[in-house]
């Protein structure tokens, strides 16, 4: 027997879609001289924004990135009924110690850098469900916190390869809503999610994470298309995570190989948030990337009515420094969720 | 009881067809110029080094004593460099050429001091100092204790 509110095999359809009332955004300086810095709520001066240590910062950055989402939609931390959120630190200490200081329901999430996506789709299936009001959900990744735990101290003279990606300094947070509590009028819902598999394609290389998690957004992306029945001309854009100007060549390849003409239509978040001069070299990577590219500049734009539908595929690279020196291959995952403006 | 079957989806065929895939769009580094630079810039810190030993002569230190003060003064710079934030934008662009020096084997050593003090003088500076540097002692001892072996059963 399918279960009621799933179509085909990976996704899910929202009877009632959740709404995305409120979103926030917190970046760091670097991101916000970039090509999107005009569209994210707080660039922060620089990477320590006061703090003792990075990891501190990265937390602050999300505390903050949440509060002020639910200050947008002015409700008090009481009235949210789960808190879902995530980081690329052990133990993800952002998500842990944020949720400490909110006192919010929480179940901390890792994706890697699909979080925000994962964040996302659990809400919405929590609403649909009849489970919560109100969902707060969010994702962060820092810069120096990320080097320091998965590459080199940053004052290491270190000589990057070309198809390497930059972990963005930046924190996003979004409240989800049931339909019957959304403001009046046209606004964002979360219709569909396909939730994806974990594929392994056997790169082995750090430094070419696009590479690795290309073909889990594939994957994603083809099935969403399968159990839905749709097909790309019922999105005005397609946007993965975090896939670089690589990764983005390669899923783009793959998908007109399995008959999907998606050129016009698709792009990456990671490519989008730096300029090819801010010598970042593949582009953006980290939760934040994602997280701080949907919530401000994809949300923003469909409320402006650029696009009716997008199809968000976060990806993640599901592997760690331990299992890198161990001579482990890089595991990657997407998952898609539709967002339509109506 | 039905028995799991793992789904292996990814057969070896598909991998291979995709590693060269990934390796057809992959950008190169750029060797010459990498090279190049290297070059230029380690060629530059053994100039600075032999400046020194130089000076050094002239001020009346013996040989040895004058290398060895060379080395302490290029140590010196390096964690300076390191210290002020310049010394990575140098590595970025000059790669081996600012690693393989003795000025790189300064910043290796003084950049995770700089970057791990967060975590205290016991298990952030003392316990990261050597996690880049450590190698390359451990190896650069074997390798003279072999050596050191392999002279002593040549002289005999």
């Amino acid at each position: 027997m399918q279960a009621a509110k799933k179509v085909g095999k990976q996704t899910i359809k929202f009877t009632q879609p959740p709404c995305i009332i409120s979103t926030h955004t917190v970046v760091g300086p670097k991101e916000g001289r970039g090509p999107l810095g005009k569209f994210f709520d707080y660039t922060i001066p620089d990477n320590l924004w006061g703090e003792q240590s990075f990891e501190k910062c990265e937390q602050k950055m999300l505390q903050e990135a949440l509060e002020q989402a639910l200050q947008k939609a002015n409700l008090s931390p009481q009235q949210v009924d789960y808190l879902l959120a995530g980081d690329l630190l052990n133990q993800i200490i952002c998500a842990n110690y944020t949720a400490r200081n909110l006192g919010i329901p929480f179940l901390g999430l890792y994706g890697a850098c699909s979080t925000m996506a994962e964040a996302l789709i659990l809400g919405a299936m929590l609403i649909d469900g009849g489970y919560a009001n109100y969902v707060l959900g969010g994702a962060s990744s820092h810069y120096d916190t990320a080097e320091r735990q998965y590459r080199y101290p940053t004052e290491q003279g270190v000589q990057r390869p070309p198809t390497a990606q930059w972990t963005v300094t930046g924190a996003g947070g979004f409240l989800l809503a049931h339909p019957s509590l959304a403001p009046a009028g046209p606004g964002l819902k979360v219709t569909f999610a396909t939730l994806g598999r974990v594929i392994d394609m056997a790169i082995a290389d750090v430094n070419n994470m696009g590479a690795a998690m290309a073909p889990a957004a594939v994957d994603t992306i083809i099935q969403h298309f399968k159990d839905t029945g749709r097909s790309p001309v019922d999105y005005q854009l397609i946007i993965t995570g975090d896939l670089g100007s690589l990764g983005k060549t390669l899923c783009l390849n793959m998908l007109e190989k399995a008959g999907y003409d998606v050129e016009k239509i698709y792009t990456d978040c990671g490519v989008l948030i730096y300029d090819p001069s801010q010598d970042t070299h593949c582009g953006g990577s980290g939760c934040g990337c994602s997280a701080v590219v949907m919530a401000a500049y994809v949300f923003r734009r469909m409320q402006e009515g650029a696009y009716r539908r997008v199809l968000f595929a976060g990806t993640g690279a599901l592997m760690s420094p331990t299992s890198v020196w161990q001579g482990e291959t890089i595991p990657g995952i997407a998952h898609a969720v539709a967002i339509e403006f109506f | 009881m039905p028995k799991v079957t793992l789904q292996q989806s990814q057969s070896e065929a598909e991998k291979w067809a995709y590693k060269k895939l990934v390796s057809r769009f992959q950008p190169r580094p750029p060797v010459v110029r990498n090279a190049f630079w290297a070059f230029v810039v380690g060629g530059l810190i053994c100039v600075l080094g032999q400046v020194f030993i130089n000076l050094y002569r002239q001020a009346g230190l013996a040989e040895t004593e004058a290398a060895t003060g060379a080395s302490i003064t290029l140590v010196f710079l390096s964690a300076l460099l390191t210290g002020i934030g310049v010394y990575d934008q140098i590595g970025r662009f000059a790669g081996a050429g600012s690693v393989v020096p003795i000025t790189g084997f300064a910043n290796s050593i003084v950049a995770p001091a700089l970057e791990f003090k967060q975590e205290g003088l016991i298990f952030g500076v003392a316990a990261r100092l050597f996690t880049f540097a450590g190698p390359v002692l451990v190896y650069g001892f074997v390798t003279s204790w072999l050596i050191g072996l392999a002279y002593y059963l040549l002289k005999f």
